[in-house]
């Protein structure tokens, strides 16, 4: 008996099994949590050494302003939120667009994501701060545009361009199979992308959205830059109301262990979910 | 079928497109169809007819552009040149109702395909329901016998990653079938099964074949195609080198290319 030549197992036809579409420059972890917990601790230690012996401790300082800064803090947690939904519904769109069959949704839609993803964040914010108006008319009505949400558009234009990648990324990764098959079922374009694609891509897409909201919170302190009372603002507020150079190092390490506590949380959770979409 | 305007039912063999198609016309009429993928000639001018309740096997050597044609009968692949006609419906024609035509035509795939994301009784109804509009409860009592026909009564609930590779392509198969196809194409639908599921989807094409299901296989199976085929067709570098009924076909063919193709298959 002769033993089976190649025909028998056939080469199987080219497939992709893309890697899902990662924003991953860097991810938080455990170490990161201690070796801030010890850069405050010592930087307390070291404020109070050097402080004179009538100020009140760095300590009770430090606790004495956590209401306001939490409220600034909640601001950028507000400001992050409403970023990454204008950002998420506005990537899809986009995103749709740049897998669109018509060459020029395509192509303009091609465009919008490079400008909107290349260009510097801080950048786009001074855009947004200085060509929107302060406020709008829509008939008689007159609705205010403060500062804050200006610069929350800022920052939804990048969420918008970095959300509309993964999409296009997403889909693609997609197996050929799937597209044949819903074809071959008689689906339409929109019933493919609807019920068998884009089902399959939010898995895909859930932990490198997640890190991207991530990376967004810690740009969230930019819009301090361009005048918004945020926990950034609020910060130097504190420095310079208590005129205490020893309070600098400590205040600002404290801050960091907000938007750390804020993040971790984040970072793992994406991390739980990644491995969890890999085993399948 | 749905036409408004029938025309006379007259029995002529030779079916003239566009009019309504009768059992005693080809249900697949293949006319000197090319294909080319770049500078890569895949169909070189196939012609055959099959008949209803008629089983085809499309054998001969990786690359044949046996899987390309199955893909041209229901539009996945445009053609180049040439004529397809399914019950009388031009393939290659750009006003084409590609979604009436594929209603029409089932397709089973190599890699399976289901839908990882839905469960096997999902993957079944899915289609019925949002392309033919069918009645939710209706479509689940089919979808329910077909996983009783293809035996994986039981396994309804399970996501396509559960199940085997013999599992799924019987699922694939109860899919298609969902949508009542009149004609059923596979395309080397054993190829990523390991030998031992291989005989369970076998047996389910069998059964079909058996009800009298048109079906175009393109297959490596030479023992399965010789069982169940009509008449084969052998494919090399795009053209059918020889056809016949199997029984001839395995013992009489001179063709060096053939007698080389089977000597190192069998």
């Amino acid at each position: 008996m002769r033993i089976a030549r190649s025909q028998t197992f056939p080469v199987l036809k080219p497939f992709r099994l893309a890697a899902p579409p990662s924003l991953r420059h860097f991810q938080l972890n455990a170490h990161h949590g201690a070796l801030l917990a010890i850069a405050l601790c010592l930087a307390i230690g070291i404020g109070d050494a050097q402080a004179g012996p009538a100020a009140p401790s760095i300590l009770a300082t430090l606790l004495k302003w956590t209401p306001l800064l939490a409220k600034g803090f909640a601001l950028d947690v507000a400001m992050s939120f409403i970023a990454m939904g204008i950002g998420t519904v506005a990537g899809v769109v986009v995103g749709l667009a740049l897998i669109s069959l018509h060459a020029p949704v395509r192509g303009l839609a091609w465009v919008v994501t490079q400008i909107f993803r290349n260009a510097p964040w801080l950048v786009l914010l001074f855009y947004c701060m200085l060509l929107m108006p302060f406020e709008l008319h829509v008939g008689g009505l007159t609705i205010p545009l403060p500062d804050w949400l200006k610069a929350t558009f800022g920052l939804a234009l990048p969420v918008m361009a970095n959300v509309a990648e993964l999409v296009r990324g997403a889909v693609r990764s997609i197996p050929f199979g799937q597209w044949e098959a819903s074809e071959a079922l008689a689906f339409t374009r929109m019933q493919t992308l609807r019920m068998v694609i884009l089902p399959q891509c939010i898995k895909r897409m859930t932990p490198p959205w997640m890190n991207l909201y991530a990376i967004l919170v810690a740009a969230m302190p930019l819009t301090s830059i361009v005048g918004v009372s945020d926990s950034m603002t609020l910060t130097g507020d504190i420095l310079a109301a208590e005129g205490r150079n020893e309070l600098l190092v400590p205040m600002y390490l404290y801050l960091l262990m907000w938007f750390f506590a804020y993040c971790y949380p984040i970072a793992l959770a994406t991390k739980a979910l990644e491995q969890r979409f890999q085993v399948r | 079928m749905t036409a408004p305007q029938m025309a006379p039912r007259t029995a002529t063999s030779t079916s003239t497109p566009g009019a309504t198609w009768t059992p005693d016309q080809p249900l697949i009429r293949i006319r000197d169809v090319h294909k080319a993928f770049g500078p890569t000639i895949v169909l070189g001018g196939i012609t055959f007819d099959v008949m209803k309740g008629e089983v085809i096997c499309l054998i001969g050597p990786s690359g044949a552009g046996k899987s390309t044609l199955l893909r041209c009968v229901n539009a996945l692949v445009p053609i180049d040149r040439g004529s397809i006609l399914v019950e009388n419906q031009e393939v290659n024609d750009p006003k084409l109702d590609k979604l009436a035509l594929r209603r029409k035509v089932g397709m089973v795939f190599q890699q399976y395909n289901l839908f990882p994301h839905r469960t096997a009784l999902e993957n079944i109804m899915m289609a019925p329901i949002h392309v033919l509009k069918r009645e939710r409860r209706g479509v689940e009592a089919l979808a329910r016998a077909l996983m009783r026909k293809v035996r994986l009564e039981g396994k309804e609930d399970f996501y396509p990653g559960e199940l085997s590779g013999g599992q799924q392509q019987r699922v694939a198969i109860a899919r298609s079938l969902a949508m009542q196809p009149d004609v059923m194409l596979f395309d080397e639908v054993t190829a990523a099964l390991d030998p031992e599921t291989v005989k369970e989807v076998l047996v389910t094409i069998r059964e079909l074949v058996e009800e009298g299901m048109t079906c175009m296989i393109v297959t490596h199976e030479m023992g399965f195609a010789r069982e169940v085929a009509n008449q084969i067709y052998f494919t090399d570098r795009g053209v059918v080198v020889e056809h016949g009924p199997p029984a001839e076909f395995f013992t009489n063919s001179r063709d060096p290319r053939i007698r080389q193709f089977l000597s190192q298959i069998l």
